[in-house]
C-alpha cells in the first residue's frame, strides 16, 4: 500500500526524522492560509498524488508569499497531473502540501528495503540525491553505498558511521545522519514498511539535515496489524474495481485492453495475459481468484469483470487444483443469473472435477465456448474482439 | 532417486486441524505420503484421519520420528511455525501459507539458517516426487513418474506445465514450487544443485516470473555449472511496471525485474526459452 508524501512526513515526525515545516491543503483558501502560517515567505506547493516525477510534471512550485501559493494551488487542484508514472490520462490532484522552502547545499538519497537475495533489510545511500535512483544505479553504481541489516541486531551504529563517512559528512553531520538512519530503520520495522525512501535528504545552508521528500510503501500482508496505517489509504488513488475486488480477497488489476480475464493463481494469470497479447489482443485486467476461491468469490470476480464497460469478451482460464471446477462453474452460473451477460465467454477448464464443471456450465443456459487448450482459448477470444 | 523427499519421508502437518490442513492431509495420505501426525497448539490428543495431533512440533518429532513437515498455519502464525519446525530438528519443511508479512519471514529465514533445516516456500504448492510422495497441495493425478525436474515460482502455472509434460509422455522426477514471495527458503540455484546430483533427473523445466533477480542468477549458475538440458518459461511479459501481480514478489520496479531482461539472460546462457506457454510440453519432448 502507498500513502501520500504529507502522510509519510507525519510518520517521519513521529519517528524524529526531520522534515520541513508544512501544512496540508485541500482548497485554494486552505493553501493561502497554510502559506500565511508558515514562518518563511518562500513556499513550496506540492501536489499530493502517489506517482513519482511530480516536479517534472509541474506538480511542485516554489513561490514567494501566500497569494502566489494560492495561485499555484489554483493551477493544480482539481486538474490532472501527468508524470511518467501516471499514464497519459494523469492523476487528478485533490490535496496539496504547502511547505516552507529550504535553502539547499547538497542532496542525498536514502532508501531502505528488503533485499530478496540477502534475506535482510538493506539501507542504501547515495550522494547523487534528487535523481531517479534506478538511473544512478544503472550509470554510476559506485555512487550507491549499502549496509545490510542483520534483523537479530538491528542497524548498528558503525553501519550508520560507514555510510555517513562515505557520503563525505563531517562529525556534526555524521551524528545527525546516524540518528536519521537509525530512526528510518525503526520506522521501517515498527510499521512493516516495504520501502522507505528519502529522495532527497538535503543539507541546508545552516548545515542541518532535512527530509525534503518522503515515500513509504507498506507490506500489504502486514496491514492487518496496522489498522491506523490502513486508514491512511486514499480511495481516490485506487481504481474502484480494484478496491471492490480487494474486499473479496481477489487480486484485480486494471489494464488497458478489452478482454476480461479470470484465472486462478498469479503465475497462470500473468501467463494468460501474455497469451492474450500474443494472440493480438489486449487484456482489460489481471484477475487472480486465488487457490482458495469459493463459489461466492468466483461470482464476485465474474461480476467485477462484467461491470467493466470496456470488456468485449471474457476468457476464463482455470487449472483446478485446490479450486474444484464444479465450485468454479457454480460461482460463474450464480453470478450470471444476477447480472445480464452481453459479451461472449470463452472457457478453458482443466483439473479437479473438470467433467462436473463442464456439465454445470453446459446446463446453465449460458452461451459460452469451450476451448480445448490455452492457445486455442487465447486465439478464440482474440478473434472475437477483432470482428 | 528424487530430490529432498521420497517414499520414506515421514511427514507431520502443522495446522492439521484447520480446513486446508485437513483437506490436504487426506489428499496426501491418498497419494501414499507417510503422514505420521499433525500439530495444532491446544488440540493435542485429538486425531485427524487416525493420525495423532500434538501441541508442539518437538513432541510430534519425539513420538513419531517425523523428519519433514508441511505448514498450513494462517499467515500471522506461519513464520513462527517455520521456526518451531527448525528448532525441533525437522530436516525439510514446505510452507504453503500465502500472505506472511515479509519482516516475519526475514526473522524466520535467519532463525533457520544455521539449524540445518531446508525450507520450501512460503506461498508455494510444495514438493512432489511422483510415484513416491507429495508434501503439498498440487493435484496429484496430472503427475507421472519420470525424468524431468520442474522448479517454479508459481503454483497453478506449474500444474499447467506438468500437465503438458505428462500429456507429451514425459514424466517428472521431482516438482518443486519455490514460492512467489520476496523471501523464500530454497531458490532456483539451490534446487538446480540438487537436480544436478540427482540421477533420475535428465532435464529441467524452470518456470520464472517478473520481479527480483532469481532467474538471472539461475542463468549464470546454469551456464557455469549445469550440464543437463534446461527449458525455461517466464510469466509476466505484458505486466505493467510498479504493480504487484498477485505474488508479493512479482513486481517490476523501475528497470529491474522485467521479463525481457530475464529471457535475455537465460538465452545468453544458451537455455531454451519457450515463449508460448501452450508449446512447452511439446518443445521439451522434441528436444530431449
Amino acid at each position: 500500500m502507498k500513502i501520500h508524501e504529507c502522510q509519510a512526513k507525519e510518520l517521519f515526525r513521529r519517528f524524529d526524522i526531520p522534515v520541513p515545516e508544512g501544512l496540508e491543503a485541500g482548497s485554494v483558501d486552505e493553501a493561502r492560509e497554510a502559506a500565511r502560517k508558515l514562518s518563511v515567505g518562500r513556499i513550496v506547493v506540492k501536489a499530493q498524488i502517489h506517482a513519482g516525477g511530480r516536479g517534472k510534471g509541474g506538480g511542485v512550485k516554489v513561490v514567494e508569499g501566500a497569494d502566489a501559493a494560492a495561485a499555484a494551488a489554483e493551477g493544480m487542484l482539481g486538474k490532472p497531473l501527468i508524470t511518467h508514472q501516471t499514464g497519459p490520462e494523469g492523476q487528478i490532484v485533490r490535496r496539496l502540501l504547502v511547505e516552507a522552502a529550504s535553502p539547499i547545499k547538497q542532496e542525498i538519497y536514502v532508501g531502505l528495503t528488503v533485499d530478496r537475495a540477502l534475506g535482510r533489510p538493506v539501507l542504501m545511500v547515495s550522494p547523487s540525491g534528487g535523481m531517479d535512483i534506478e538511473e544512478v544505479a544503472d550509470k554510476t553504481p559506485e555512487l550507491i553505498f549499502k549496509e545490510a541489516v542483520d534483523p537479530r541486531f538491528g542497524l548498528l551504529p558503525f553501519q550508520g558511521r560507514n555510510l555517513a563517512r562515505k557520503l563525505g559528512f563531517g562529525p556534526a553531520l555524521q551524528r545527525s545522519a546516524i540518528t536519521i538512519f537509525s530512526n528510518v530503520y525503526k520506522l521501517f520495522l515498527a510499521l512493516d514498511a516495504s520501502l522507505v525512501e528519502i529522495n532527497p535528504l538535503v543539507i541546508t545552508q545552516d548545515d542541518q539535515l532535512l527530509a525534503l521528500d518522503a515515500k513509504i510503501n507498506f507490506d500489504d500482508n502486514a496491514l492487518y496489524r496496522h489498522k491506523d496505517i490502513k486508514e491512511l489509504e486514499d480511495p481516490f488513488e485506487v481504481d474502484p474495481l480494484e478496491l471492490e475486488a480487494s474486499k473479496f480477497g481477489l487480486n484485480y488489476i486494471r489494464l488497458d485492453g478489452n478482454i476480461g480475464a479470470m484465472v486462478n493463481g498469479a503465475g497462470l494469470a500473468m501467463a494468460t495475459m501474455d497469451l492474450i497479447k500474443q494472440a493480438g489482443a489486449e487484456p482489460a485486467n489481471f484477475l487472480d481468484v486465488g487457490g482458495g476461491a469459493n463459489a461466492e468469490t468466483i461470482g464476485q470476480g465474474f461480476r467485477i469483470i462484467l461491470s467493466d464497460e470496456r470488456v468485449k469478451a471474457i476468457l476464463i482460464n482455470i487449472f483446478g487444483g485446490i479450486l474444484r471446477l464444479d465450485v468454479l462453474a457454480k460461482g460463474v452460473v450464480e453470478a450470471a443469473n444476477t447480472v445480464k451477460v452481453e459479451v461472449p465467454i470463452i472457457v478453458r477448464l482443466e483439473g479437479t472435477n473438470v467433467e462436473e464443471g463442464r456439465r454445470i456450465l453446459a446446463g446453465s443456459g449460458l452461451t459460452f465456448e469451450v476451448a480445448k487448450d490455452l492457445k486455442e482459448a487465447a486465439d478464440k477470444v482474440a478473434a472475437l474482439v477483432r470482428n | 532417486m528424487s530430490i529432498l523427499v521420497d517414499q520414506n519421508t515421514k511427514v507431520i502437518v502443522q495446522g492439521i486441524t484447520g480446513s486446508e490442513g485437513r483437506f490436504h492431509t487426506e489428499k496426501m495420505i491418498e497419494y501414499g505420503t507417510k503422514v505420521v501426525g499433525g500439530v495444532t497448539p491446544g488440540k493435542g490428543g485429538q486425531t485427524v484421519f487416525d493420525r495423532p495431533v500434538f501441541d508442539t512440533v518437538e513432541q510430534a518429532v519425539a513420538e513419531t520420528g517425523a523428519d519433514a513437515s508441511v505448514i498450513f498455519v494462517p499467515p500471522f502464525g506461519a513464520a513462527e511455525s517455520i521456526m518451531e519446525a527448525a528448532a525441533a530438528g525437522i530436516r525439510l519443511t514446505a510452507c504453503i501459507t500465502e500472505g506472511i508479512p515479509v519482516l516475519d519471514m526475514v526473522k524466520a529465514w535467519h532463525f533457520i539458517k544455521d539449524k540445518g533445516t531446508t525450507l520450501i516456500g512460503p506461498n508455494c504448492p510444495g514438493i512432489i516426487s511422483p510415484g513416491k510422495t507429495k508434501l503439498g497441495i498440487m493435484p496429484a493425478p496430472i503427475h507421472r513418474e519420470g525424468n524431468v525436474g520442474v522448479v517454479s515460482r508459481s503454483g497453478t502455472l506449474t500444474y499447467e506445465v506438468v500437465d503438458q509434460l505428462t500429456r507429451a509422455g514425459l514424466g517428472q522426477s521431482s516438482c518443486i514450487g519455490i514460492g512467489g514471495d520476496p523471501i523464500v527458503g530454497l531458490h532456483f540455484i539451490d534446487v538446480l544443485k540438487l537436480f544436478k546430483e540427482d540421477d533420475q533427473t535428465e532435464a529441467v523445466v524452470l518456470i520464472g516470473e517478473i520481479g527480483g533477480r532469481a532467474e538471472e542468477d539461475a542463468a549464470a549458475y546454469i551456464q557455469a555449472e549445469f550440464k543437463k538440458p534446461v527449458f525455461a518459461f517466464i510469466a509476466g511479459r505484458t505486466a505493467p511496471p510498479g504493480r504487484r501481480m498477485g505474488h508479493a514478489g512479482a513486481i517490476i520496479s523501475g528497470k529491474s525485474g522485467t521479463a525481457s531482461d530475464k529471457i535475455a539472460a537465460l538465452r545468453a546462457a544458451k537455455i531454451n526459452v519457450v515463449e508460448t506457454l501452450g508449446a512447452l510440453g511439446e518443445t521439451v519432448r522434441q528436444n530431449i
